[in-house]
């Protein structure tokens, strides 16, 4: 580097010094941010409009929406963004409402109120992997204990696993399971926040116990419950080892069970189409912008704040 | 009327810890089956209706996992980039935190809103050109390979910068008078006022890294360079209908974080409370 004649341009030398001290300090960071978050963005963004790829040469050509179009128009990928609807239509809203209520049970005056806590939060540092192994076995047609007790009821046994039609059922309740120990922190945290005084004006005015948590607690929570769905959106359309973990490496029987990130994922790494695989990878992204900007906009028009 | 008032009130209690304590052992069944089962013989653990406890408490199952698959290289594999891509990103995080917080620089509000960018990105993204990167670099089946694509997040630097803001400017200005170099006053005072927040970061990206998958799966081959949880799933392909040593993997791989949580619940429980990530 060149240095300036440092007798004349003092400041402006120091104010180059300083800055040249800063990107020291920046520089791990800003490297591999740049190697292995920005350049590959970039590059993906590429991919996806190559018309052709050779996965030998790594050589792509062309650009264009071809990609896109037999991305959109793969059964595959339909069935994966089907699936994913129905996690969070049907298994978000179930899973929402669970740690709802457990949260505001946990926060109310209850003993033991550390140890259900613990308890409820274990399954977030949990191995997705490992514990799906284990619930490969719960959902086990004839030695599960899903199945087990199921039966208790007089329901006879489900091939949770094996069954096309159910896999992705299957995968929702793991995903309700493993989803409530997040929710259930965030929504405590929320809770506490709360000012008591809240509830006492609700008190003197006579109202009851469910009038107060529709009418105080829900409108106060609203801000952690719209950041809770958001992130929760955002994570159902990314799952992926709760699908590898179930089905071994596959994504359910006959491929019923797949999702976004698993169809990225074995475009790229079993079949070696990386256009297709940026295609879905850039359609993932834009899905998730769109969401995240969304949670800007309503956060900023509808939310109570205390 | 006292009586009446006070009958479903405790009706309400009785159903309140019903509904806690049903939900409690909802989370802990999978947990307590898999510790059981790994202790069962293979006909016990298969048995209709399902017994609870092992007659006999199989410990040798446990021999059997580490005498099949390279569990002990898994373990310290795991170990080792656990613990070494913590120390990284957390000198990564906290030098970056130091910049953005206490330095002035030209470029400084584009490089943060740069960095705040890619806490949006998923990593999902990202996985299929940095394949082609590492494997370029030469890194497939490295510790390199699966550590350093992972060290600069925009999360943690935002929250470790927030702190940092806390500390008193003129704490700064006067560390300067005295002649402190910024280094100095980084290491010296920055860090120990935020210990907790880096602690935090620590244990929460060393529970990510110790429980990531997708990743280490796809740049490793070899089965000496496998961690944890992709050897295991290597491990359950080939003993494929033995449940009772599938368990006792799983439970090499879950236990230790078990006993982390335990240590670290605090830390862990305000840390995700605050950030509000999810895996």
């Amino acid at each position: 580097m060149s240095k300036a004649p440092a007798v004349k341009k003092r400041s402006a030398w120091k104010k180059f010094y300083e800055s040249y001290k800063a990107y020291l300090y920046l520089a791990p960071a800003i490297l591999v941010m740049l190697v292995f978050v920005l350049y590959p963005l970039v590059k993906v963004f590429r991919m996806g409009f190559y018309t052709k790829y050779n996965y030998l040469t790594e050589v792509g050509k062309g650009f264009g929406l071809k990609a896109f179009e037999h991305v959109l128009g793969d059964p595959s990928f339909q069935l994966a963004l089907k699936n994913t609807l129905i996690i969070f239509g049907v298994g978000l809203p179930i899973s929402l409402i669970i740690a709802l209520v457990i949260a505001v049970l946990i926060n109310s005056k209850v003993k033991f109120k550390g140890v259900f806590q613990t308890v409820y939060f274990l399954p977030y540092v949990t191995s997705i992997i490992a514990i799906g192994i284990v619930f490969r076995w719960l959902f086990h047609s004839e030695y599960g204990y899903i199945n087990y007790f199921l039966s208790l009821f007089g329901i006879p046994a489900l091939k949770w696993l094996s069954d096309p039609k159910l896999a992705i059922w299957a995968v929702t309740i793991f995903y309700i399971w493993s989803g409530l120990a997040f929710k259930i922190v965030l929504f405590l945290a929320g809770l506490q926040k709360i000012d008591e005084q809240y509830y006492q004006a609700a008190r003197i005015d006579g109202a009851s116990k469910l009038r107060t948590f529709f009418h105080v607690t829900l409108p106060l929570l609203s801000p952690t419950l719209w950041m809770v769905i958001m992130v929760s959106v955002i994570y159902a359309f990314k799952l992926y080892n709760e699908i590898f973990s179930l089905f071994s490496g596959q994504a359910g029987p006959a491929n019923s069970a797949i999702t976004v990130v698993y169809y990225i994922y074995d475009m790229f790494y079993n079949r070696n189409q990386v256009h297709y695989a940026s295609a879905a990878a850039i359609i993932l992204f834009i899905i998730i912008t769109v969401v995240t900007m969304i949670q800007n906009q309503v956060s900023k028009r509808f939310i109570h704040y205390n | 009327m006292k009586k009446k008032n006070k009958l479903p009130g405790q009706l309400g209690t009785l159903l309140k810890y019903a509904f806690l304590i049903a939900g409690a052992l909802t989370m802990l069944f999978p947990f307590l089956w898999m510790i059981l089962t790994a202790f069962k013989t293979l006909d016990e653990s298969i048995r209709i209706p399902p017994i609870w406890f092992p007659k006999e408490w199989m410990a040798v199952n446990f021999k059997t996992v580490f005498d099949t698959a390279p569990f002990g290289q898994y373990f310290i594999n795991t170990c080792i980039i656990a613990t070494i891509s913590t120390l990284l990103a957390v000198v990564v995080t906290v030098l970056a935190s130091f910049a953005f917080s206490v330095l002035e620089f030209k470029g400084k509000k584009f490089w943060f809103w740069l960095f705040l960018s890619t806490m949006m990105v998923p990593t999902e993204l990202l996985i299929i050109q940095n394949y082609v990167t590492v494997s370029h670099l030469g890194w497939l089946d490295t510790y390199q390979g699966i550590i350093i694509p992972t060290l600069a997040s925009g999360f943690y630097i935002y929250m470790l910068r927030e702190y940092f803001m806390q500390v008193p400017p003129i704490l700064y200005k006067a560390a300067k008078i005295d002649g402190c170099s910024d280094w100095r006053y980084l290491w010296k005072v920055m860090v120990p006022m935020s210990k907790n927040a880096i602690a935090t970061i620590s244990i929460l990206h060393f529970i990510t890294t110790w429980n990531s998958f997708l990743w280490p799966l796809m740049v490793t081959n070899s089965p000496d360079k496998r961690v944890l949880t992709t050897g295991l799933m290597y491990f359950n392909n080939d003993a494929s209908s033995f449940v009772n040593l599938q368990m006792a993997g799983a439970c090499v791989v879950i236990l230790p974080m078990v006993v982390f949580y335990l240590i670290f619940r605090k830390q862990i429980i305000n840390g995700v409370a605050r950030g509000g990530i999810k895996g």
